[in-house]
């Protein structure tokens, strides 16, 4: 009894631990998400590159505003390294009418924006990636077999309101790494961002 | 004249708006996070631009009246940008009346703090802490608080 207790309390709290989202190490989870030019985006579409640099971010918070322009010059710097940006909308347009689809296309347009930005329109990617703020950065590996891993979850770097004073690139010295056949150190990072709006 | 005067309105009202928010580093919410009296500490973080946030505001403010006689703390931490302090914060505040007690946090890299302050916290905002520092109970909560998870926390917290 007391075995099959355990048992159970081990079930709980490994559905607990999965339901908090992707760690380092873990094989990301593939999806199938529209981009702004209608077409669905896959991770397998990101088969030919090494990596894949997704980030959870949005039109309307203005950390993913702040980071913006950084977030378009590391894709500039990294795509053709095999480490493109996949830029994702998590949030609920319902709550947030600046997040919708047609916002999104809007503000890729103002921006020239050089990645793909795809919305999650059930939010179930976000959910099971553990996405809980915008931006929120997950640096995928690509393995030998095609699938990919996460190497690195966290913060673009470690000053958000002023570029020049920044002094730690989290993201890009973790995509160095991985160029260089490295593990990211650190692997993982926090910052503050805007929650995610999830449905009601 | 006129120059003088509006010049002296002009510092009264920087001076006053002034002492509404002080700007601090992470040693000073440190300081109130290792507190050992039986105050009930209510720290919310927060920022103006945050839509959740200021959705439950209200029930702080709220509290702040109803615990105003009592051992109950409340302190709103803004996450703005120190540079917003005089453009949005102190506005904001006004427009609002908030009536509690406000800091503004000013440290880079929150991925050397966010830790310090609690381990659990992805860094999302709002959050919310609400600790006894005697009897050393502490509740954390990273999403909207409702009013009545607010006073009913506040109330358990001060038995």
């Amino acid at each position: 009894m007391k075995t099959f207790m355990l048992a159970l309390f081990m079930m709980c709290a490994t559905s607990l631990y999965s339901a908090e989202g992707l760690k380092v190490g873990d094989n990301a989870i593939d999806f199938s998400l529209k981009n702004i030019d209608g077409s669905m985006v896959s991770l397998s579409d990101y088969a030919k590159g090494n990596g894949v640099v997704v980030i959870f971010t949005c039109n309307h918070c203005p950390f993913s505003i702040a980071y913006e322009e950084r977030i378009i010059n590391l894709h500039n710097a990294f795509v053709s390294k095999g480490y493109p940006v996949l830029a994702i909308n998590p949030n609920d347009p319902v709550s947030v009418p600046e997040d919708s689809f047609e916002k999104m296309i809007e503000r890729s347009k103002e921006k020239n924006f050089p990645f793909n930005y795809v919305i999650d329109e059930t939010q179930s990617i976000a959910r099971q990636y553990g996405a809980t703020r915008t931006p929120h950065v997950f640096l995928l590996k690509k393995q030998s077999n095609n699938a990919f891993t996460v190497a690195y979850i966290g913060a673009i770097d470690d000053n958000h309101s002023d570029v020049a004073s920044v002094k730690q690139t989290y993201l890009s010295n973790a995509i160095d790494a991985l160029i260089a056949q490295k593990s990211p150190a650190p692997e993982s990072t926090k910052a503050i961002g805007c929650s995610i709006k999830w449905k009601k | 004249m006129n120059r003088i005067f509006t010049l002296f309105l002009g510092i009264f009202a920087y001076c006053s708006a002034h002492a509404q928010v002080e700007v601090v580093s992470l040693a000073k919410l440190e300081a109130v996070l290792s507190s050992s009296t039986d105050t009930v500490h209510v720290i919310n973080f927060w920022a103006t631009w945050c839509k959740p946030c200021i959705e439950e505001l209200p029930y702080f403010e709220e509290a702040h009246s109803f615990y105003a006689s009592s051992n109950v703390r409340i302190l709103l931490v803004s996450l703005d940008m120190s540079s917003e302090l005089e453009r949005t914060l102190l506005p904001f505040i006004k427009k609002k009346k908030l009536q509690s007690e406000i800091v503004l946090l000013n440290e880079p890299d929150p991925n050397a703090w966010i830790d310090k302050i609690e381990p659990s916290w992805t860094g999302s905002l709002p959050a919310t802490i609400i600790f006894n520092g005697t009897s050393k109970k502490r509740l954390f909560f990273e999403r909207q608080i409702t009013k009545e998870e607010l006073f009913s926390t506040i109330q358990q917290m001060k038995e």
